[in-house]
């Protein structure tokens, strides 16, 4: 999420990544009429997107993978007019590290204090760092050479990194996720790495509350209240209230703890949006209908938002990056489906629209608020 | 001289030109790469991972022989023949 300048100067920009490519899409502050550009990247995966304003960019980030030519980190400083296309992959690994770059699953800023960092999260799990605006990248050796790494399992999707969450008030603190290897955190920028798992299940494991090997999906929390994150794992929706050292249950009524989208109200630091899906087995909407739940406290409960949404017959998975929500003062939510549907909300999730019904299968939803 | 067949979707990146030709009596597909990347970083890049692998849905071949049938990145690539690098079947 982006924040600049007033509603009325302000354009938001949908970044949808599909399975076929990336389709931006862009409004004004009433987020009713869309006009929408791509596919980028014809025939290309694009699982991360990110727009950055920072340092006096205006630069979108796509990771951009072909199922021949591999994945590339490319840039665009004309929102997609032009993309960047570098003779060598830019995010790539040591040629001694034994290992090959399979795919970037997230693209995220550093902390607030270093505008010219981001972070890559990559499968096989790895952490890569940008000092330069994303010019040029390099491996997190605290992670990379991970004493717990040999033990760590794929899940379904891969071996992949897949969440960052930066501390706003300590740049040597973050957080990632790892399919399936549970939470990490670091306090001393990255140099070592601890797992953060007191508390959640991992259901397919025979000690079901290991140190690590956790399949987390998501993690999210509010810059303005940083320790409090929750989280989307597989089989489970928990809250921490200190970083990570410990996670409770809040999956208080909804009608599976499955699921793999998580967003973070871009105001209200204790509002979250989830998809649940029935079962691990199914991974479709419970009883076909298409429901963003919505909590407001904290977890404590939760709340089916479905006016406009298709609620028979809707058959719908939601990946881990395809919830996403604006930052305007009245937050838009926009939810994206693997049959390629893609609804949106312009009034924090009240109600609901269509944006686009025959996309590829989208496998990210991000979104940026710009200066027109 | 041996020939280096490319993609289209590569050629553009080898100056649009899908075929480059090697003044070389005999390479290894390993050799043969080296030039290829000399000319062009960008499709050598696309065609080997960083751990210095064909990439898993790229297929080369020397005339008609896929190398992975022969001896891999040392296959030999004879005066006159040609190096096919070819997009594998796959994707849905």
């Amino acid at each position: 999420m982006t924040e600049t300048g007033s509603p009325r100067d302000s354009e938001v920009l949908l970044l949808v990544g599909t399975m076929k490519g990336a389709f931006i899409f862009r409004s004004d502050a009433s987020r009713k009429e869309w006009s929408v550009e791509g596919p980028h990247f014809r025939g290309e995966s694009v699982y991360s997107l990110f727009h950055d304003v920072r340092g006096g960019r205006n630069r979108t980030f796509a990771a951009a993978t072909s199922p021949h030519w591999g994945g590339t980190l490319r840039t665009s400083d004309d929102l997609g007019s032009t993309w960047s296309e570098p003779d060598q992959h830019t995010v790539r690994f040591p040629e001694d590290s034994g290992l090959a770059l399979a795919q970037i699953w997230q693209v995220a800023p550093g902390a607030e204090s270093e505008p010219d960092v981001l972070y890559c999260g990559v499968e096989p799990a790895a952490l890569f760092k940008s000092t330069d605006g994303g010019d040029s990248w390099h491996p997190v050796d605290g992670l990379l050479h991970h004493e717990q790494r040999p033990k760590w399992m794929p899940g379904a999707g891969g071996l992949c990194l897949h969440t960052i969450i930066t501390d706003p008030d300590n740049a040597k603190r973050m957080l990632i996720a790892i399919s399936a290897a549970g939470v990490y955190r670091t306090d001393d920028g990255g140099h070592t790495w601890a797992p953060r798992n007191v508390g959640v299940r991992a259901e397919f494991l025979p000690d079901k509350y290991p140190e690590f090997g956790q399949c987390v999906h998501k993690v999210v929390h509010h810059p303005s209240n940083p320790q409090r994150l929750f989280l989307q794992n597989h089989w489970g929706l928990y809250r921490s209230d200190d970083w990570g050292e410990n996670w409770q249950d809040i999956a208080n009524g909804v009608p599976s703890d499955f699921g793999f989208a998580m967003a973070m109200h871009p105001h209200r630091q204790d509002t979250v949006y989830i998809v649940p899906l029935e079962s691990d087995m199914f991974r479709c909407t419970p009883e076909a209908k298409m429901r963003v739940y919505r909590t407001s406290d904290a977890g404590g409960s939760w709340e089916p938002l479905t006016n406009g949404l298709p609620q028979s017959d809707a058959y719908e998975t939601v990946l881990r990056d395809c919830l996403a929500t604006d930052s305007l003062e009245k937050a838009g939510v926009y939810v994206g489906t693997r049959s390629g549907k893609l609804f949106g909300s312009s009034d924090e999730g009240a109600t609901w629209s269509e944006i686009a019904g025959n996309l590829p299968p989208i496998v990210c939803v991000k979104t940026a608020v710009i200066k027109k | 001289m041996i020939t280096i067949e490319l993609p289209r979707a590569l050629g553009a990146h080898v100056n649009g030109a899908t075929s480059l030709h090697v003044e070389a009596p005999d390479l290894t597909v390993r050799e043969a790469l080296a030039e290829l990347g000399r000319q062009s970083p960008f499709a050598l890049d696309r065609v080997m991972n960083e751990k210095g692998e064909i990439r898993q849905h790229v297929n080369l071949f020397v005339d008609d022989e896929n190398i992975r049938f022969i001896d891999g990145l040392d296959s030999h690539v004879s005066d006159g023949s040609t190096l096919f690098i070819l997009a594998a079947i796959s994707g849905g």
